[in-house]
C-alpha cells in the first residue's frame, strides 16, 4: 500500500509543479478559481437574497462546496506555507520514532479516513438540526463561514504544533507553552465539558427511545453484538478484527428486523415501551458497565463498528441527497430569530452559533489533532489535507444534516422537535399549537408519518435524532425503494445515530474515569491505580453520577431538557475551541509569527463574544425561559404560593427543579471563569513576547533531515 | 495464472490493512514488517499477545473521543 501510493504522490507533485510554470495552463487555473468563487458567491448570494420560494437544496451544496474549495486551495496553503512553513524534508514523529504500533508513518487517505471517523460524531449531525428552528439561512451560513475561517483553522494549526513537539496534546502544550494554571485550568475544564457533553448526547438517545420498542429492542441488541464480536477477537479468532466487524455488521441489520418483529408482537411491544425515566436509569447503568468491564469486550467492538457505519452512512446520505436534491421546506429565516422558538430560548445572536458547535468548530477536535492522527502522518505537508481537509468534510455532514431537516414541511419538523409542555398531549393540540406558529400540518398527516415509520407518535422526540431520521428516511425512500421501506430507514438512522451516541458516551465515561483517577490520587494514591477494582468501581460510579444528573435532569424537565442542556454543551464546546485557539495563537506568537496570529486570533475574538453573551444571558436573562436564575425564581415564587407549573408533577421535582436552575448556572460561571483565566493568562505571554520582555522561543523540536533517497 | 492470484491476494491483504488502519484497529502485518525491518532481533509477540498489548496501549490511557 504504502510502496505504491509513494512514487504516485511523487508523480502528482511533478505534475502540479510542471503545471504551474507553463503560463497557459496558469490562465487556465485562475479561470478555474474565478468560476468556483463566483459559483460560491452567487449560490451564497440567491439563498440570502430568495424570500418566498422554494429554494433547491442544490444552492445549498454549491454555496458549500465552492467555499470548501476556496478554503482550503488558498487559506489552507497561506497557513502551511507562511505560519508553520510546513516542509517534507522534515522527518514526521511518526517516521523519527516509528515504533511500529503508536508511531507509524501511515498514508494520507488512511490517516485521513481515522482521522474523519475520530472527529465526526453526532455533533454535526444534532446541532444544525435543532438550530433550523431559526430558518436555514444563519445555520448555512455560520457552518459554511466558520468551518473556513474557524474550526479547520483550529485543527490544522493545532495538528501542526501538535506535530512539531512529537505529538503533544493539547493539555501539555497548553501547560508548556501557556503557563501551569491555564494547563490545570484546561484539564479540569475538558473534564467538565465531557460531563456535559455525555449527559446531552444520552438525552437524545433517550427521547429517540422512549415508548418506542422497535428502536429499544435494536439499539439495545448492538451491545450483545458488540460483546459478540469482541468474544471472536479476543477467543475465536483472535486479532481478525475485520472478520469481526463483517460479522457485526450482518448483524446489525438482523438486529434492525428483530425490532420490527418485537414491536408486531403486541406482548413483547408493551414490555420494550419504556418511559424516559427508565430508560435514562438504563443507559446509566450501561455507562457505568462499560467504563469497568475490559475494553476488549464493548469498547473496541463498538469502535470499529461505528468507525465503520459512520464512513457508509456519511457517503449513503450524500448520496441520497444528490439523487433527491429536495426543496427546502424551511423559511430562509424564521420569526422564531427573536428568541422566542420553542425548541431552544435564545435570540439569533449568540445562540445560533451556540447551538451549531461540531460542524462549523468544534474544539473536542483539538483533542483528537493532538492525539492519534499526529503521530501517523508520513509527511508534515499531510497536516493540510488532513488537519483543514478532514473539518470540511465534517462541515460537509453538518450542511447535509441541516438539509434533510429543511427539507421537511416546517410544521413536521416543529412538531417532532418542539417540547411537550408547548405541544400538548396529542397530535390535535399539537396541530394547533403548530398553526400557531403560523405552519400548517393536519392531525391526520402527523399520525400518517408515525404510523409510515412504524411509531405510535413522533411528537416531542427533541434531540434532532428522529427529525433527522424522519428526513433522511425521506431521501433514502425517495431515491432508493418506496415508501414501505420508511419504517426501516426510519429505525436505521436511529441506529446509526444511537451507535454514534453510545460510541462517545461509554468511551468519555471511561476517558472521565482515567481523569477522576488522576485527580484522587492526589488525594490519596491508590485511587490512581487503573488496575485496582474498588478504585476503578468508585471513579466510574463518580463520574456516571455526574452525567447521570444532568440527563435526570433533563428527562423530568417539561420542557424536554435539550432546551437547558444544549446550550450548556454548545457553550463548553465553543469554549474549549477557544482555549485551543489561545494555545494556537501562542505558539505562533512563541514562533515569532506574531504578524500572522489575526488567523487565529480572528475566530478566537468571535467565539469570545459569542460565548460570553451566550454566558451572560443563560444566567442574567430576566426571561425565565432563557436565564437559569429568572427560571429559578419564578419557580420560587409558585413554590412559595404552594402552586405547581405546568408539566411540574410533585413539590419535591420542583425542588429539584429549583436546584438545577442554580447547578445550571454555577457550572455556566465554572466554564466562562475557566476561558477567562486561560485567555488572560495567554495574552500575558502574547505581550510579553511582542512587547519584547521575553524572547520568541520556539519549543519545537529541532529539525532533521529526510535522508535523500537514491530516485528521490 | 499462480502469478495473477497471488497480486490478487495482494491486494485484498492491502485493502484489508487499509481499513484496519482507519479504524484504528492493530495491524499485526505492518508490526512484523517494522520488527523485521528495524529490529530483526527481536522475537516478535504472537498475534493474541500482540492484540492484547494494542489494546491496553490505546485505551489505557485517556485517549479522546468526539461528539
Amino acid at each position: 500500500m504504502l510502496t505504491l501510493a509513494r512514487p504516485v504522490r511523487k508523480l502528482a507533485r511533478m505534475s502540479t509543479s510542471v503545471v504551474s510554470t507553463r503560463p497557459p495552463s496558469r490562465v487556465a487555473s485562475v479561470l478555474a478559481w474565478s468560476v468556483v468563487a463566483v459559483a460560491g458567491a452567487g449560490a451564497l448570494g440567491f439563498l440570502a437574497l430568495s424570500r418566498g420560494e422554494q429554494v433547491s437544496a442544490a444552492w445549498l451544496l454549491v454555496a458549500a462546496l465552492c467555499t470548501y474549495a476556496i478554503g482550503y486551495r488558498f487559506y489552507s496553503a497561506f497557513i502551511s506555507a507562511r505560519i508553520f512553513a510546513l516542509d517534507d524534508a522534515r522527518l514526521t514523529p511518526a517516521e523519527r520514532l516509528n515504533d511500529g504500533r503508536d508511531f507509524v508513518p501511515t498514508n494520507r487517505w488512511v490517516v485521513f479516513g481515522h482521522h474523519f471517523a475520530a472527529i465526526a460524531g453526532p455533533g454535526p449531525l444534532v446541532g444544525p438540526t435543532l438550530a433550523a428552528q431559526f430558518g436555514y439561512l444563519p445555520g448555512v451560513l455560520w457552518i459554511v463561514v466558520g468551518v473556513v475561517l474557524g474550526g479547520a483553522v483550529q485543527d490544522m494549526v493545532i495538528l501542526c504544533a501538535s506535530i512539531r513537539r512529537d505529538g503533544k496534546s493539547l493539555g501539555q502544550m497548553a501547560k508548556e507553552e501557556i503557563g501551569p494554571v491555564a494547563g490545570f485550568t484546561a484539564l479540569v475544564a475538558v473534564l467538565g465539558i465531557m460531563i456535559v457533553l455525555i449527559a446531552v448526547l444520552a438525552l437524545v438517545v433517550v427521547n429517540a427511545l422512549k415508548s418506542s420498542p422497535w428502536g429499544t429492542v435494536t439499539i439495545g441488541l448492538t451491545i450483545p453484538i458488540a460483546m459478540l464480536m469482541g468474544i471472536y477477537m479476543r477467543w475465536i479468532r483472535p486479532g481478525r478484527v475485520l472478520e469481526a466487524t463483517a460479522i457485526g455488521i450482518v448483524l446489525l441489520v438482523v438486529a434492525l428486523y428483530a425490532g420490527r418483529w418485537v414491536a408486531e408482537q403486541p406482548a413483547l411491544a408493551s414490555t420494550f415501551t419504556l418511559s424516559g425515566q427508565t430508560l435514562a436509569l438504563l443507559v446509566m447503568a450501561y455507562g457505568f458497565a462499560a467504563s469497568v468491564v475490559p475494553v476488549w469486550l464493548l469498547l473496541a467492538p463498538r469502535d470499529y463498528l461505528s468507525a465503520f457505519v459512520k464512513i457508509g452512512v456519511v457517503v449513503a446520505l450524500a448520496i441520497g441527497i444528490l439523487i433527491a436534491l429536495p426543496p427546502l421546506q424551511m423559511p430562509a429565516l424564521t420569526q422564531f430569530t427573536d428568541g422566542t422558538g420553542p425548541i431552544f430560548a435564545g435570540a439569533l445572536f449568540p445562540f445560533a452559533f451556540i447551538t451549531i458547535a461540531c460542524g462549523s468548530i468544534s474544539g473536542f477536535h483539538a483533542l483528537i489533532a493532538s492525539g492519534t492522527t499526529p503521530k501517523l502522518l508520513e509527511r508534515e505537508r499531510d497536516a493540510r489535507f488532513i488537519g483543514y481537509g478532514a473539518m470540511l468534510m465534517e462541515s460537509f455532514v453538518a450542511v447535509m444534516a441541516l438539509i434533510a431537516a429543511c427539507a421537511l414541511t416546517p410544521g413536521v419538523y416543529f412538531a417532532i422537535n418542539a417540547p411537550a409542555a408547548a405541544l400538548g398531549p396529542s397530535v390535535q393540540t399539537a396541530a394547533e399549537a403548530v398553526a400557531k406558529w403560523g405552519f400548517v400540518v393536519t392531525p391526520a398527516e402527523l399520525e400518517q408519518l408515525a404510523k409510515q415509520v412504524g411509531e405510535t407518535s413522533l411528537l416531542s422526540r427533541t434531540g434532532g435524532a428522529p427529525s433527522l431520521a424522519v428526513g433522511m428516511a425521506h431521501l433514502f425512500s425517495h431515491s432508493l425503494g418506496g415508501s414501505g421501506a420508511m419504517a426501516l430507514w426510519y429505525h436505521f438512522a436511529l441506529m446509526f445515530e444511537a451507535l454514534f451516541i453510545l460510541t462517545t458516551l461509554d468511551a468519555g465515561t471511561r476517558v472521565g474515569r482515567f481523569m477522576v483517577q488522576d485527580l484522587g490520587s492526589h488525594l490519596w494514591k491508590p485511587i490512581g491505580r487503573t488496575g485496582w477494582m474498588p478504585a476503578v468501581f468508585l471513579s466510574s460510579a463518580v463520574i456516571v453520577a455526574m452525567w447521570g444528573h444532568f440527563l435526570w435532569q433533563g428527562v423530568i424537565d417539561p420542557l424536554g431538557g435539550v432546551n437547558t442542556l444544549w446550550p450548556l454543551f454548545g457553550i463548553s464546546n465553543q469554549l474549549l475551541a477557544a482555549v485551543a485557539l489561545c494555545v494556537g495563537t501562542t505558539i505562533i506568537v512563541k514562533m515569532g509569527k506574531a504578524r500572522y496570529a489575526w488567523v487565529t486570533l480572528l475566530p478566537l475574538a468571535w467565539l469570545t463574544l459569542v460565548t460570553m453573551s451566550a454566558c451572560l444571558a443563560k444566567i442574567f436573562s430576566p426571561q425565565p425561559r432563557l436565564g437559569f436564575l429568572a427560571h429559578a425564581h419564578m419557580l420560587q415564587a409558585s413554590q412559595a404560593a404552594g402552586t405547581l407549573p405546568a408539566g411540574v408533577k410533585t413539590a419535591s421535582d420542583l425542588a429539584r427543579m429549583v436546584a438545577n436552575d442554580y447547578l445550571d448556572a454555577a457550572v455556566t460561571v465554572f466554564f466562562a471563569l475557566s476561558f477567562i483565566v486561560v485567555l488572560a493568562d495567554s495574552a500575558r505571554e502574547w505581550f510579553a513576547v511582542i512587547s519584547g520582555a521575553k524572547a520568541p522561543r520556539s519549543t519545537e523540536v529541532p529539525f532533521v533531515q529526510r535522508p535523500a533517497v537514491a530516485g528521490d | 495464472m499462480r502469478l495473477l492470484s497471488s497480486s490478487l491476494a495482494a491486494r485484498v491483504a492491502d485493502v484489508g490493512s487499509l481499513l484496519r488502519r482507519i479504524i484504528g484497529a492493530p495491524d499485526y502485518e505492518c508490526y512484523l514488517a517494522h520488527l523485521a525491518a528495524h529490529h530483526p532481533e527481536v522475537t516478535p509477540l504472537s498475534r493474541d499477545a500482540f492484540a492484547r498489548d494494542a489494546l491496553a496501549r490505546r485505551y489505557d490511557r485517556p485517549g479522546s473521543r468526539c461528539c
